[in-house]
């Protein structure tokens, strides 16, 4: 090293007010939370706002309480997750195939691209009844569903990856006489790592809507089932409830694939 | 006496199509590159110096004409020929050791023998230490040094350089083309420099070809005799002759600013 990091009264007080500042945000962010709860509570007991209709925090606990009880809540929260991530993992994995076939044959994608454009502006939910119709009333539509409403955006956007390595790259492994299923594994794929990440955070997004959706449609079971249900016969506390699951949910996967992304992409 | 004829430039000519219409970027082009030799060449933009250096690597087919190097027709990329791109395009997901292991690697020539050469360039030019390091986490010089291990690597007879340095700001150009210089003395290689800078042509070269406009045509050839001490790049560029040199090549490029 260079410098010595000696730490000047100036910077020190720099740092401090950045700590300060984000201790501030931090803060703010909890107060924000706590807040809305308190106030929500205080509003439905008060009767400002009715809480048969707009639920309370404390008849939301008592419904994650009972559900804990019963034993039904983790067969639930397990049934939609699962969907989830097999539809984003198939839909990463084949967007990533489809999209490496797109590259192999020049021919191909131009043949393809007016099709990928049609479907990638259709509303995939609107496939729902013709995957039912398909593949029956269960989890096999539900899958399908979730991957469907990934998998076109994971092909646009890995293949724009594919197609901007930096093309002196590949006239190096060129010049070293390489075939292109070496130009392939050697730069392509390796080079596009953080797009096809990218690509598997957004996924992580969709597949949720995939899921839920699906199950909005067809399913005796699920995060989406318990919403759809407790509409019907107007329990909100139990839909509220379970959005607040797939809230945590929803975020944990989230954070989990940032931690994928941290181990694959050490060389940043 | 003169060194054997290691590369011979045949009647090359390049022409472009494209659907504006086509382009002739080289016209007949001949010329002979002795064992050991180091050869610039300079023209005005987009006169297919590139062009012709890519030929040379087999990366592209001449419309007319042929190459030979040692005799043998250039068809495609050989490992005869090292082939350098602009910037050193270090693979940034790999580390310094597995990047000067990649010509190997796509040649399937990774053994014993070629590792233990590469780790011998990697001490001598000091990037022993740093060969579990990625990329980024080396200077300019230290990364362009790699990139040229990673062409040593497969112990090509000649180097070709394509506007190599121009990615590199101005002082670490010169310290970077003054080790690439001995570097490539050292190992006895033969080399041919593509580039814009005349000062950079004539520090480095035992020849420089000076092209014409497009379509490219060899316009003159000039065997540089320096004297100097010290026969490095930034060392030539003290000798007399230089400036001379410079002001020829200079006008025979006939620059006019628009």
């Amino acid at each position: 090293m260079p410098n010595k990091p000696t730490i000047s009264q100036e910077h020190l007080a720099y740092l401090h007010g950045k700590k300060l500042y984000r201790k501030r945000v931090v803060a703010a962010q909890i107060l924000l939370l706590i807040g809305f709860i308190a106030f929500w509570e205080v509003a439905a007991a008060l009767r400002w706002i009715d809480p048969f209709i707009a639920s309370q925090p404390t008849r939301i606990v008592k419904t994650l309480i009972s559900l804990h009880r019963e034993g039904t809540l983790y067969h639930h929260i397990g049934v939609t997750v699962l969907e989830t991530v097999a539809g984003f993992t198939l839909g990463t994995i084949m967007g990533t195939v489809i999209a490496i076939a797109l590259w192999w044959s020049d021919f191909l994608a131009e043949v393809l691209d007016p099709y990928l454009v049609v479907i990638n502006s259709l509303p995939k939910v609107a496939l729902g009844p013709i995957l039912i119709v398909w593949l029956g009333q269960g989890m096999r539509a539900i899958v399908t569903m979730a991957l469907f409403v990934s998998l076109i955006v994971t092909i646009i956007g890995v293949y724009t990856g594919f197609s901007q390595v930096d093309e002196n790259k590949i006239k190096l492994l060129k010049s070293f006489g390489a075939s292109k299923m070496q130009i392939l594994q050697k730069v392509i794929l390796p080079a596009s790592v953080p797009t096809i990440i990218s690509a598997l955070k957004i996924n992580v997004g969709l597949s949720w809507v995939g899921a839920i959706v699906g199950e909005f449609l067809v399913s005796r079971a699920g995060l989406g089932y318990l919403i759809v249900y407790g509409g019907q016969v107007f329990r909100l506390d139990l839909v509220m409830a379970s959005v607040i699951i797939l809230c945590i949910a929803a975020a944990l996967m989230y954070q989990l694939v940032i931690i994928f992304e941290k181990i694959v992409l050490k060389w940043q | 006496m003169r060194a054997e004829t290691l590369v011979r430039i045949e009647n090359v000519s390049k022409t472009y199509h494209s659907p504006e219409g086509e382009i002739s970027a080289l016209q007949d082009i001949s010329l002979n590159i002795a064992e050991g030799e180091f050869v610039s060449i300079v023209g005005p933009s987009g006169c297919g110096k590139s062009t012709l250096l890519n030929i040379i690597a087999g990366l592209v087919e001449p419309s007319a004409g042929a190459v030979y190097i040692k005799g043998q027709e250039v068809t495609g990329p050989t490992s005869l020929v090292g082939y350098m791109p602009q910037s050193d395009q270090l693979f940034e997901w790999r580390t310094i050791w597995r990047n000067v292991l990649l010509g190997l690697e796509v040649l399937n020539k990774v053994n014993s023998d070629t590792k233990l050469q590469a780790e011998k360039m990697l001490r001598t030019y000091g990037l022993y230490e740093f060969r579990k390091a990625y990329p980024s986490q080396l200077s300019g010089g230290m990364r362009q040094r790699a990139a040229l291990i990673r062409t040593l690597a497969i112990n090509p007879e000649i180097l070709l350089l394509d506007e190599a340095f121009s990615a590199l700001d101005y002082q670490t150009r010169l310290v970077v083309a003054d080790e690439v210089k001995q570097i490539i003395t050292r190992e006895n290689k033969t080399a041919v420099l593509v580039t814009h800078d005349i000062s950079e042509a004539i520090s480095m070269a035992d020849r420089v070809v000076v092209l014409t406009k497009r379509p490219g045509k060899i316009k003159n050839i000039h065997q540089v005799v320096l004297t100097c001490e010290s026969h490095t790049p930034i060392g030539c560029r003290e000798a007399v002759e230089f400036r001379d040199y410079f002001n020829k090549i200079w006008k025979e490029l006939d620059v006019h600013a628009e």
